[in-house]
């Protein structure tokens, strides 16, 4: 029967966390740290920071990498399976209900002129997610010049519509900087 | 097989995208255009959609295209996929990586990966600003009125910054640049 409370209850408090939080990603951070840690004690301040370095370099929304690591640890498979469900579903079903009635909004002019206008806005957030991660990134010269060579490549393919996948853009990146890294390491046991 | 091509597309974003909601914008744009799924525009309303609801922008944004295009089913399909590749590393994670992750060659490789996904998210937000400023009739020159609320929006943010010391929220600034489009483009 407890067991039973413990699920409800990480499916519940899971939901309101993906209900309420907008904006995605970082912004979960707070919230999930807030009840997790502070509120419900289900794990440790030292445990969040742990799930945020590993969902960060691990793909996938943080936000489900959190739910998933929360309730895995109170609850093991189970548990993981109801607080990623919980934090899920409240989007799933806004969305999809939006989904149904987008189109006929959007053949309103004075709609479809205002997301003329968020148009331009989205273009200036995204830019600005990626001036932020700039500004956090540890500068190294080989890092800088992997974000200058994908910028300009990425660039090129998106204005000539050539077909390039960016996953291909990554994996080159990733393995220039594993042979860089072994490079560094032979040369280093000569020295 | 559009169920397939669904789960297979949305599979591919949740493995590729490394952090958080921005990062993964490019790719799904990649993947949604390639199989035609949506146009840039209807993506660009979609983020802003994803952006004013709650939920991560990934799966949002998966649960509409899944819905445009196949209905009930095909939203389920495509939010599982993006949601299946997260869940089973944490697990993974927890199980048994808990070195892997620490290791120093997986580490040499993230540091390749990261900035290659900043360059690709700069690269796409210039591309996406540029293609909504850009004059309707197709041709090289830009659209006046889409410039000027592109700099309004510009100096609200930096005079946010500077001078009320707070970031604005991209909520707030989505729900003023729909104000200021549907005023300018009505002009």
């Amino acid at each position: 029967m407890k067991k039973k409370n413990l699920l409800l209850d990480l499916f519940l408090t899971f939901a309101k966390i993906g209900l309420f939080t907008f904006g995605g990603g970082y912004a979960m951070i707070s919230v999930v740290e807030d009840i997790c840690v502070e509120k419900k004690k289900w794990i440790s301040h030292e445990e969040m920071m742990d799930v945020i370095v590993v969902a960060e370099s691990t793909p996938g929304p943080i936000a489900i990498n959190c739910a998933t690591f929360v309730g895995f640890q109170q609850a093991g498979l189970i548990g993981s399976i109801c607080t990623t469900i919980g934090i899920v579903l409240p989007s799933f079903v806004i969305i999809f209900l939006i989904s149904l009635f987008l189109d006929s909004f959007l053949e309103i002019t004075l709609i479809a002129n205002a997301f003329r206008g968020i148009q331009i806005c989205v273009g200036l957030l995204i830019l600005d997610a990626g001036i932020t991660m700039i500004k956090k990134m540890k500068k190294k010269p080989l890092t800088i010049a992997i974000v200058a060579v994908t910028a300009l490549v990425m660039l090129l393919i998106n204005f000539l519509s050539l077909r390039f996948s960016s996953i291909a853009l990554m994996l080159i990146a990733g393995a220039v900087s594993l042979g860089v890294y072994l490079l560094q390491q032979k040369g280093g046991k000569k020295a | 097989m559009i169920y397939l091509d669904l789960f297979l597309g949305f599979l591919k974003v949740g493995c590729f995208s490394f952090g958080g909601a921005y990062a993964a914008i490019p790719l799904i744009r990649e993947i949604v255009l390639s199989y035609g799924w949506l146009s840039d525009e209807a993506l660009s309303y979609m983020i802003a959609v994803s952006e004013s609801t709650p939920g991560p922008i990934m799966v949002n944004l998966a649960t509409y295209v899944g819905s445009s295009q196949a209905g009930f089913f095909g939203s389920l399909l495509a939010t599982t996929a993006v949601v299946l590749p997260a869940f089973v590393i944490i697990l993974l994670v927890m199980c048994l990586l808990k070195t892997a992750i620490k290791n120093q060659y997986v580490q040499a490789v993230m540091r390749g990966l990261k900035p290659a996904m900043i360059g690709i998210i700069l690269a796409t937000g210039i591309y996406m600003t540029h293609k909504a400023v850009r004059a309707a009739d197709g041709g090289l020159g830009f659209d006046g009125k889409a410039l000027i609320l592109m700099h309004i929006i510009i100096f609200y943010k930096i005079f946010s910054k500077r001078i009320l010391k707070k970031k604005p929220s991209p909520i707030f600034l989505i729900c003023l640049s729909a104000v200021l489009g549907a005023v300018i483009f009505a002009l």
